[in-house]
């Protein structure tokens, strides 16, 4: 499969994740389109570690190259489940203060 | 057309079909669902490369835990599409022109990079995705960052408390 296909997907997803953070106004769609941008990235990275590995599998059927792209997914997955606590937790707190999700109501640090 | 092409493109419509989705639903809860079909299609998509550690991993992981925590707040909230705040039609349309301009600069970008041009993705075979491997790596070379991770996790646990509590 070429790799171009791959980026293709992804930018799609990663587009439309940011037109989803644009366009919606409710703060927990918003953290989900986030994770949908998340989750492109990740498979975009595993696409790469693929085709590095298939690169180099010619030369040295026992090589590992491309094993750190996995990991790094690994890494982001982690993050991601420490940011969706905190940030969730932060949405909870919101919402007790202003019985709503809206994220037009969070313009008071403005001033 | 081979096997590998048709569940490709498959899931990718499958992937991009629920992605939508979760943007034009009304209702969270369905947001949700569609989502966790997204994520379920990425799993797939991991499967198809062979990389069998970070599709469980994604499953559990994203679909499992992340996803429930999500609707653990949606139900507690009891948010519903009535509840959902309207928005004006041109702050809408201004999204989606932005957000398909920056599809549009980044296709053009991938038309023209020659470092890509000819370059296959491995599919269905290497083993660098198996857990053997990876568990060999990470607990090599990797393993000051995954007891950083650890620490990370305690802190958010720490400020998950300390903002959810009640003041």
């Amino acid at each position: 499969m070429p790799i171009q296909y791959y980026i293709y997907f992804c930018l799609t997803l990663f587009s439309i994740g940011i037109i989803g953070v644009l366009t919606r106004r409710n703060a927990i769609i918003v953290f989900m389109c986030v994770e949908l941008m998340l989750n492109a990235v990740n498979l975009l990275l595993v696409a790469f570690s693929k085709m590095h590995h298939g690169a180099a599998l010619a030369a040295n059927p026992h090589t590992a190259v491309g094993i750190e792209g996995q990991l790094f997914v690994f890494f982001i997955m982690v993050v991601a489940a420490a940011e969706v606590s905190v940030g969730l937790a932060i949405i909870v707190m919101m919402y007790r203060n202003t019985h709503s999700v809206d994220i037009n109501f969070l313009n008071r640090l403005k001033n | 057309m081979s096997t590998i092409q048709i569940l490709f493109f498959f899931l990718s419509t499958l992937a991009i079909f629920s992605s939508i989705m979760v943007l034009v639903s009304k209702n969270p809860v369905h947001s949700v669902l569609w989502l966790i079909a997204v994520f379920f299609a990425i799993s797939g998509h991991y499967i198809l490369l062979n990389a069998q550690f970070l599709a469980i991993v994604n499953l559990i992981v994203y679909a499992g835990a992340i996803m429930v925590l999500f609707l653990f707040v949606i139900m507690l909230m009891n948010l519903n599409a009535a509840t959902e705040p309207r928005k004006n039609w041109w702050m809408k349309l201004t999204g989606v022109v932005s957000g398909g301009c920056f599809l549009m600069v980044l296709v053009s970008l991938v038309r023209q990079a020659t470092e890509i041009t000819g370059k296959n993705v491995l599919m269905k075979t290497g083993d660098i995705g198996l857990i053997k491997n990876l568990g060999k790596a990470l607990f090599s070379d990797f393993v000051v960052p995954f007891e950083i991770s650890s620490v990370l996790f305690l802190s958010a646990m720490v400020g998950a408390v300390v903002i959810g509590k009640k003041d």
